[in-house]
This record gives structure tokens, sequence and C-alpha cells, in this order.
């Protein structure tokens, strides 16, 4: 593959590469940046499960798409692991903020709107 | 109040082949790339906690009838008799054997007798694994 480095495909692979690795890595700071500015649990693990899933996803796609085009090596691993992402993720992010709503812990002072609240009162009520 | 885990249950559900099926594929591509039987126990043993942590020990029980401390006697047993099976071609102890084979579907592979070694340090781990896990889950 040395040899046809400045090809056409490798030039256009390339360029793929570095837009999916760079969204990536510009995702994991926003994630980064979320985690530290926001005001509470449910507004940071908003911030931790979106924004880090694609983040790791896109570094993962770049990597999957270096080794398929540039190496010759189709890593199936990767895309397993994506897709592993893609599922678990986001489920953690809803049962840590399930688990901390059900803990007690307190909204921001900003909120203005709480449904959760009357439908655990409803579901109390009924038992 | 009865928690509503649907989503956690439906995401295991999905999951737990994802797990178990690269934990094999770890075992079996452990003679040539990184993995074994170590790694691919442990992500059975993983994949099985999943199961417990989604549903409960008595209904993983059920889906999964194994008895881990008979699992991990079997694995020590088929590790220690790999080992053994060398004194009686009058090679030392512990001597492995490889050759070609013709499999029907998978053409020429070669067979390693250190995958039945593997195979049993997988059957330990899992087990040992999960007896730790269980004694520790069941509070009673």
């Amino acid at each position: 593959m040395r040899e046809e480095r400045f090809s056409i495909e490798t030039t256009i692979a390339n360029i793929l590469i570095i837009i999916l690795i760079s969204t990536g890595v510009l995702f994991s700071a926003v994630t980064a940046l979320g985690l530290v500015r926001l005001p509470d649990v449910y507004t940071r693990t908003h911030a931790a499960s979106k924004s880090s899933t694609l983040g790791v996803m896109c570094i993962l796609g770049g990597t999957f798409i270096y080794f398929w085009l540039i190496e010759d090596h189709f890593n199936s691993q990767l895309i397993i692991s994506i897709i592993f992402l893609f599922i678990t993720s986001p489920v953690a992010g809803h049962l840590i903020g399930r688990a901390s709503y059900m803990s007690g812990i307190k909204l921001a002072e900003e909120t203005v709107r709480d449904d959760m609240k009357e439908a655990v009162a409803k579901k109390k009520r009924q038992q | 109040m009865r928690t509503n885990d649907v989503m956690l249950k439906t995401a295991t559900k999905v999951v737990t082949f994802i797990i178990l099926m690269f934990a094999v594929h770890i075992f079996f591509a452990g003679h040539y790339t990184p993995g074994g039987g170590f790694v691919g126990g442990l992500l059975t043993a993983s994949a099985i906690v999943l199961l417990m942590l989604a549903y409960d020990i008595e209904t993983v029980k059920k889906i999964i009838p194994v008895n881990y401390v008979m699992l991990t006697a079997i694995g020590l047993l088929i590790a220690l008799s790999t080992a053994a099976a060398s004194i009686f071609f009058n090679v030392p102890f512990f001597t492995h054997a490889y050759d070609y084979f013709d499999l029907p579907l998978f053409g020429k592979t070669s067979l390693h007798s250190a995958a039945l070694f593997d195979l049993g340090v997988y059957l330990v781990v899992v087990g040992v694994t999960m007896t730790i896990i269980q004694t520790i889950g069941e509070d009673e």
C-alpha cells in the first residue's frame, strides 16, 4: 500500500478518517465541558450519554476505516464495538438518571417542569 | 414501588448474545491473536452477571441450570487430562501435539491439543467467577 499513498482513493480515505476522528475528539471534549458546566445530575447524564457515545463511535469508525482502507484489514470487532456502544451507552445513561431520580436527588433550580413527579405520585397512589 | 426496568431487560436480551458471541470468538482466536481461555471465560461470566443484574438469580438459574462448582471440577479435569495424555505417547508431561485436518466445512484446519487445555481454563474461570458472584449475591 505504501507506493500508492497519494492516489485519489487514499486521499479520500484520509479525508474521511480525519473528519471522523476529529469529530469524535470534538464531541468527547464537548462531553467533558458539559460534565463540568451543567448544573445537575440529569443534564450531566444527558451530556455524558449522548455526545460521548457519538464521539467514541466516530473515533471507532475512523479507526475502522483506517485499518480497512489504508492497512487492508477488515476488523469486525470495531463494528461490533460500535453497535455495542450504540445499544448500551444510552441505556446506561437512562439507568443512572432513573436511579438518581428514585433516590431523590434534586433537579436544578432552573427547572420549570417535572412530569416524572406526577407519574410517580400516581403510581404510588395506585398501590 | 415496583421499579420499571423494561429498558434494561430489553437491552440485556440483545447485548448478552453479542457478549457471548465475542467470548467464543476471543476463546478461539487466542492462539494467534490476543485472547484465550481466561479472557473468554471472564467475558462469558460477565454476560451471565449482566443477566443476573437485569433479571434475578433464580430466573438465571432456571435459564442456565449449571452447577458452577461442578463446572470448575470438569474444567480442571479436562486441563489435567490434556496434560496427562502426553504420558501415554511416551513423551514428557504437558507435551502438546498438533496436526492438519480436512474438516468438511472449514477446509484445511490445524487442530492443536492446547485448545483443549484452554477449554479447561475457560470452564474453570467461568465456574470460579460465577461461584464467587452467586455466593455473594445470595444473602441468606
